[in-house]
């Protein structure tokens, strides 16, 4: 009898031993079918359902975090209130873009493995390190974007060493480029990059920058079929993550409700708002 | 040297008596239960050397003992739960099923290895109210006991059970328990408890998803002057008792205070203690 997830006996002496902090690679001792990377595929995959639109910059705060609640398979609309950006830990948020299923599973991994670093070492990881630790999930996912399975994070948290917001973005060889200002992934990504690139100026409020990230959706979901728009009958808005020295907070619905609203008053004026 | 057969239930008393024995020689760790979830309270001058850690979102442990023994056991702990988190889900991650674990491993090392391990360990888990609460107390032979209340283990433990079982009562207040963890921890000693030697943490139901917080010494000064006025009544007639409303703020020694003697006190305390327990 062991004492792994399924049974309640001693814990094995693997468990027991010294060494190891990555929460990813002792999964990958014990039971690497846990792991979203460790799976063959028989062909390539289309139909699966791909998230889309996840746009992030600096704020005079910290980091803003935005993303759309469409999620499709092919033409249909799979899910029309997904959530796509996640808390990575107390001061990092993830946003994800690619293939749900496998982006979502990555995304537990990675939430798991900074807080099993965090309870093992008394101590987080430097965002940088955070960020790495990213790049290595993605890389081993690498054999299944071959095969059309590719996941795009975004990540975005706050330094508390240089005490300011920074953005990463990877590409599907796990990547890693430190993007400066801000940052859009995703199909909807280059309408939000250019709505972002007009509105965005260093140190902005930080609910100013929330409305500029909504207003960069809203310019995303116009452009690519991908990406929802704000649904004012179903109350579904995006979300929004706002990460500053206080650490993670998700902008709630009533205070996101009334800023789309306004972003959608305003484009009844101009259409480009 | 001695040959020839030595009966099984010496072989178990010898034992006992060195895990015993071994445990005995640290400082104490008291666990107990107020009003907002369960405070941790253990004697430790080390701020990086903890004895009260976070397993899981809901689920802490504490030790006493061989530093190096409950250090593998609070990393096999956290693996185990993150493991079984990952696989299934957050909730499904239990105090009782990591308590079966422990003894289940503490029981193998006692009759199986060479030497038993000297620890005793307590796994807490909160609950949505104060009655679900748990306290599971292991000791090194792999028992285990479902507290109620509050535990006290290590060093001179029974002096201590003994003083919390008087005062502990349900519903107390964080600074209430802490003053009380700290007046137990000064009868017994008979000595100046500061804030800075102290390690404090909770498992606080009021907050998000990870409820296991360790207090600052700041927090902890200000939480033993909040609880000392509403406890000095309660502990009005306690031996030691005047003590208790002359919080002293870590370094601001108070009107008698002499920076020589915490040195002094310091030292003595080192000299008597096992360099290899914690």
């Amino acid at each position: 009898m062991t004492a792994g997830p399924g049974g309640l006996g001693r814990l094995p002496a693997s468990y027991l031993a010294p060494g190891i902090t990555s929460f990813t690679e002792f999964v990958s001792q014990q039971q690497p079918d846990l792991l979203p990377s460790r799976r063959a595929l028989p062909g390539t995959l289309t139909d699966v359902v791909h998230a889309t639109t996840i746009v992030a910059l600096t704020c005079e705060g910290g980091v803003i975090m935005a993303g759309d609640r469409r999620a499709t398979m092919g033409l249909t609309i799979a899910q029309r209130d997904i959530e796509k950006v996640f808390q990575a830990d107390e001061y990092s948020a993830v946003g994800i873009a690619g293939t749900a299923g496998l982006a979502i599973e990555m995304v537990r991994l990675f939430q798991v493995e900074l807080e099993h670093y965090e309870k093992l070492e008394g101590s987080t990881l430097s965002l940088e390190g955070k960020a790495n630790r990213l790049s290595t999930l993605i890389r081993n996912n690498l054999p299944m974007a071959m095969q059309g399975l590719a996941v795009v994070p975004l990540f975005a948290g706050y330094d508390l060493v240089t005490g300011q917001g920074r953005i990463f973005s990877y590409d599907i060889t796990g990547g890693k480029y430190e993007e400066h200002s801000f940052f859009s992934v995703g199909s909807g990504s280059g309408p939000a990059r250019g709505a972002l690139k007009k509105r965005f100026r260093d140190g902005m409020a930080d609910m100013e920058a929330v409305q500029v990230a909504v207003d960069a959706l809203y310019d995303a979901a116009d452009e690519d079929a991908g990406t929802g728009g704000p649904d004012l009958i179903r109350k579904i808005y995006p979300v929004v993550a706002l990460v500053t020295d206080e650490g993670y907070r998700r902008i709630p619905d009533d205070e996101i409700g009334p800023i789309v609203e306004r972003i959608v008053a305003a484009r009844h004026e101009t259409i480009g708002g | 040297m001695q040959f020839g057969y030595v009966p099984p239930e010496q072989q178990m008393r010898d034992r006992s008596e060195y895990a015993r024995k071994g445990i005995a020689r640290g400082r104490s760790v008291l666990v107990m239960t107020y009003v907002d979830g369960i405070l941790f309270v253990a004697e430790n001058p080390s701020s990086a050397l903890h004895k009260v850690s976070e397993i899981y979102d809901r689920i802490a442990f504490a030790a006493v003992g061989k530093y190096n023994e409950f250090e593998s056991l609070r990393v096999a702990g956290v693996r185990l739960a993150d493991m079984r988190g990952y696989a299934y889900d957050r909730r499904d991650v239990t105090g009782r099923g990591l308590a079966n674990a422990y003894a289940q491993t503490l029981g193998t090392i006692f009759t199986q290895e060479s030497k038993p391990y000297e620890v005793e360990i307590v796994v807490a888990e909160i609950g949505e109210t104060p009655a679900g609460d748990q306290i599971y107390r292991l000791t090194y032979d792999g028992s285990v006991a479902d507290e109620r209340g509050f535990v006290a283990m290590g060093g001179q433990a029974e002096p201590l059970a003994t003083y919390l079982k008087e005062h502990h009562h349900d519903g107390l207040t964080l600074a209430e328990g802490l003053s009380m963890a700290v007046a137990a921890l000064r009868a017994d000693g008979d000595r100046e408890i500061e804030a800075d030697s102290l390690e404090v943490a909770v498992l606080d139901r009021t907050r998000p998803r990870r409820k296991f917080k360790r207090l600052t010494d700041t927090a902890v000064s200000r939480l033993l002057a909040d609880g000392n006025e509403s406890a000095a009544q309660a502990v009005a007639d306690e031996p030691g008792a005047a003590s208790q409303n002359q919080p002293q703020q870590p370094g601001q020694s108070g009107p008698g205070g002499d920076p020589t003697e915490s040195v002094e006190a310091q030292s003595a305390d080192t000299q008597d203690e096992d360099p290899e327990t914690a």
